[in-house]
């Protein structure tokens, strides 16, 4: 080492590296650490994920409109310890049921919401060269994969996967069969891989935005993201606490969340117990709870982008879109214990959490009202990406809407656990959520690829998911006021109550077999399209932000010069300008 | 390509990257540490008795690991005021330092956890000492990870200086953060389970 003084002044960073060395293909297409690459993988893990979820779903849809009928053919294929003869055993379903829950929220909907179309977009709409960290960006991806894996192989394990439900209430979590211990080791990547994503989301969206672009002048997606990294950042470590300890209970005995006295199966357990096993739920739906803000914001985020380009108007309200969206990234840290109102926790806690539980409707309300104001007086042009975006309106409405019933401590005794829960968060994630992200695909995808895809199979697409969604979910609402619980493996038919509601099982189920025949088209348009589509400029939608500047797809550092915002994101139909759109870009 | 703002400061922020990551982090182990400790004031104000700290566990061993850290702070600091002023062997003598006194820490530890597991004391024992275990068992892992970090940056790592001393100053600076972090944690530790 040299002497203390002979160290030359520092030069800029990378002065050494300017000369760009061609990547060998395992570091350009699988360690990548190119946002858009890493973009791309997450997307495609969520997809083929959001694919798997579904599947398990689709079996469970057999037990429940046909409860104790063998499943010809494939139910041959799992066996006869979980489905002997085709007739599916109560543990098949709890293992099905646990980890289609945690496979779609996990594993589906939050690597491609934000995995994927954070990754992918947000650097360019900002007009970022990457990532602030590159490098955590690629170990972000790898720990979602390794947990993924972990999830899948846990299916493989003596006793199946965990069964005890995505959420993995305790006790029944902490007795559970060794699949519980693979959920948990598998959450713990997936919580890692979050944490160092939403760091790195923050830390790009503050510092790399481009020369002018204010956080006044962010598209609304940007401001999604960058609310939805914070919720991940501040809420999963609560989570990761509680599997550490729940961790601790299953492997070295402790009894953080077990208590005394418990008999299980006519045995009393040996334990010393004194745990607090609603400490479990309190530390799950923490996280839980803002868990299901970072499910739908950057689907807001995604169908105002989309709405704003295809109205060719700007975003009605968009200051108190912004303020609603932090204003609801902050209550969702304090509304967690409506999921416990039935738990016995005290009428002055359930007080405070329905009060604050109306009062985090209202930003939602706002920003939904504000999205369809925009429509009005608006040229709307019907493409396939706005038609899934208008399609969200209406689903997370209804979605929305039917969860104020649950939020508040008297109507949720009745309802509390029946189908109207399921129908309720399903309109809010599957034709709301999985809509907006729809609509992305088909938005960024030309940003992608370089190529459209085709639009007719597109709307094939739409419609037919439009309509299937509400065959799946609307009976739930009737099954579910029917007092039906969503824990039943066989939809209720041991009981008489049930009965009258039995046949909308069927109705359910055959729309979502259904559903699986209109994803289809998608599968097909979307491979096709990466090489048969129509080939596309950088500007295909006319749009006004800054990824739309970047070539299609974007090379290695996304632009040719350094972008630049002279303008708000939204100025459409600016009276006088010489065309309808005037990019953020573009110096007038 | 580069990144920008990984070794000057945005003007608007006057900040690096590494230095809002480095915070961004913390916090999300606030959070950790923060519902850990939380769940231990639920789990006490619900047990009908638990032992005062002092009557189970070695309290002078601990003061003599509370010196430990708190010293392994201060030459933390002392590794980064070293580079500051341009002196990379005095970085690297107190960057030691720093290592060998987390050594001692988990060398006490290993003691420490071996007295009470000989004794009969394991984490299902009661739920005081689930308590213990776990919390002090999650601060030593992070106690590890630091080590790992700032055994990096005196050994392999310190290559940077030779290319780019800013940015290596910043590293360990950051790493320091963390450092501090994991001191801190301890130093709540401490009188939490030890001596209350």
């Amino acid at each position: 080492m040299s002497s203390p003084t002979g160290v030359a002044p520092p030069k800029p960073h990378g002065a050494h590296e300017a000369h760009h060395e061609e990547l060998g293909f395992w570091r350009k297409y699988v360690f990548s650490t190119d946002h858009k690459v890493i973009g791309i993988q997450y997307a495609v893990t969520g997809l083929l994920f959001l694919l798997f979820g579904f599947s398990l779903m689709m079996l469970m849809r057999w037990n429940l409109a046909y409860p104790g009928a063998a499943l010809p053919i494939i139910g041959q294929l799992f066996g006869e310890a979980r489905m002997p003869g085709g007739t599916m055993l109560p543990e098949f379903y709890n293992e099905l049921g646990a980890m289609h829950g945690t496979i779609m929220v996990f594993l589906g909907v939050v690597p491609l919401a934000v995995g994927g179309f954070g990754n992918f977009v947000l650097p360019l709409q900002i007009g970022a060269p990457d990532m602030a960290f590159p490098k955590i960006n690629m170990v972000s991806y790898w720990c979602l994969f390794l947990g993924g894996i972990t999830m899948l192989g846990s299916f493989l394990v003596p006793g199946g996967a965990a069964q005890s439900g995505w959420t993995s209430y305790t006790p029944l979590s902490v007795i559970a069969g060794s699949g519980q211990t693979w959920w948990l080791i598998g959450m713990i990547f997936l919580i890692t891989s979050s944490l160092l994503g939403a760091l790195n989301f923050i830390t790009t969206t503050i510092q790399l935005r481009a020369k002018g672009l204010t956080f006044m002048r962010f598209p609304f997606f940007v401001w999604a993201q960058f609310v939805t990294a914070f919720l991940l950042l501040l809420a999963f470590p609560p989570l990761e606490a509680a599997g550490v300890m729940q961790l601790m209970d299953r492997v070295a005995g402790t009894n953080f969340f077990m208590p005394s006295g418990l008999v299980v199966s006519g045995q009393a357990l040996t334990n010393v117990g004194g745990g607090n096993t609603l400490l479990w739920q309190h530390l799950f739906w923490f996280l839980a709870h803002p868990e299901v803000y970072v499910l739908i914001l950057p689907g807001m985020g995604i169908v105002a982008e989309i709405i704003a380009n295809n109205t060719r108007k700007p975003l009605w309200g968009y200051r108190s879109m912004v303020y609603s969206i932090i204003f609801l990234g902050f209550m969702s840290f304090i509304v967690w214990a409506h999921h416990m109102f039935m738990t016995g926790m005290g009428t002055a806690m359930a007080a405070f959490f329905q009060t604050t539980t109306m009062i985090i409707s209202i930003p939602s309300v706002v920003i939904l009202t504000a999205l369809v104001i925009s429509l009005w007086g608006g040229s709307i042009r019907f493409n396939t990406p706005m038609l899934f975006a208008l399609a969200f309106l209406p689903m997370f409405g209804i979605g929305g809407l039917t969860g104020l019933p649950l939020g508040l401590n008297i109507s949720d005794i009745p309802l509390h656990d029946t189908y109207y829960v399921i129908a309720h968060f399903h309109y809010v994630v599957a034709p709301g959520t999985i809509f907006a992200l729809m609509a992305g695909i088909y938005y960024w995808f030309p940003k992608a690829t370089g190529r459209r895809m085709n639009e007719t199979l597109g709307k094939v697409h739409f419609w037919g998911s439009l309509v299937c969604m509400n065959v799946v979910f609307m009976p739930m609402f009737i099954t579910g006021l029917a007092g039906v619980s969503r824990r039943l493996f066989d939809a209720g038919s041991a009981y008489d109550f049930a009965q009258p509601t039995m046949h909308w099982n069927v109705v359910s189920s055959w729309g979502a077999w259904l559903l699986a025949v209109f994803q289809l088209p998608f599968i097909f348009n979307f491979f096709s399209s990466i090489r048969n589509g129509e080939k596309v400029g950088e500007n295909p939608w006319q749009a006004t932000t800054i990824e739309w500047s970047a070539p299609s797809p974007p090379p290695h550092g996304n632009f040719v010069g350094a972008p630049q915002a002279y303008r708000g994101p939204y100025e459409y139909s600016v009276p006088g300008a010489g065309k309808d759109f005037v990019p953020q870009y573009e110096a007038s | 390509m580069d990144i920008p703002y990984t070794v000057e400061l945005r003007r608007d922020t006057g900040l690096n990257n590494g230095k809002i990551g480095i915070w961004l982090f913390l916090a999300s182990e606030v959070m950790l540490f923060g519902a850990l400790f939380a769940s231990y004031i639920l789990i006490r104000v619900g047990a009908p008795s638990w032992p005062r700290g002092d009557t189970v566990l070695d309290v002078p061993l601990a003061t003599f690991n509370t010196i430990v850290l708190i010293s392994s702070s201060v030459t933390m600091v002392m590794a980064w005021a070293s580079l500051m002023r341009r002196r990379f062997e005095t970085f690297r003598m107190y960057m030691g330092g720093t290592i060998l006194l987390g050594l001692t820490f988990l060398v006490v530890k290993y003691f420490e956890y071996g007295h009470h597991l000989e004794l009969g004391e394991f984490p299902s024992t009661n739920n005081f000492l689930a308590v213990y275990y776990t919390l002090t068992g999650l601060h030593m892992l992070h106690v590890f990870g630091g080590m790992v970090v700032n055994a990096y940056f005196w050994g392999p790592g310190a290559k940077l200086w030779k290319t780019n001393p800013v940015w290596f100053t910043n590293r360990v600076e950051h790493s320091g953060l963390f450092w501090h972090f994991v001191d801190l944690v301890w130093i709540f530790l401490f009188p939490t389970l030890y001596l209350l």
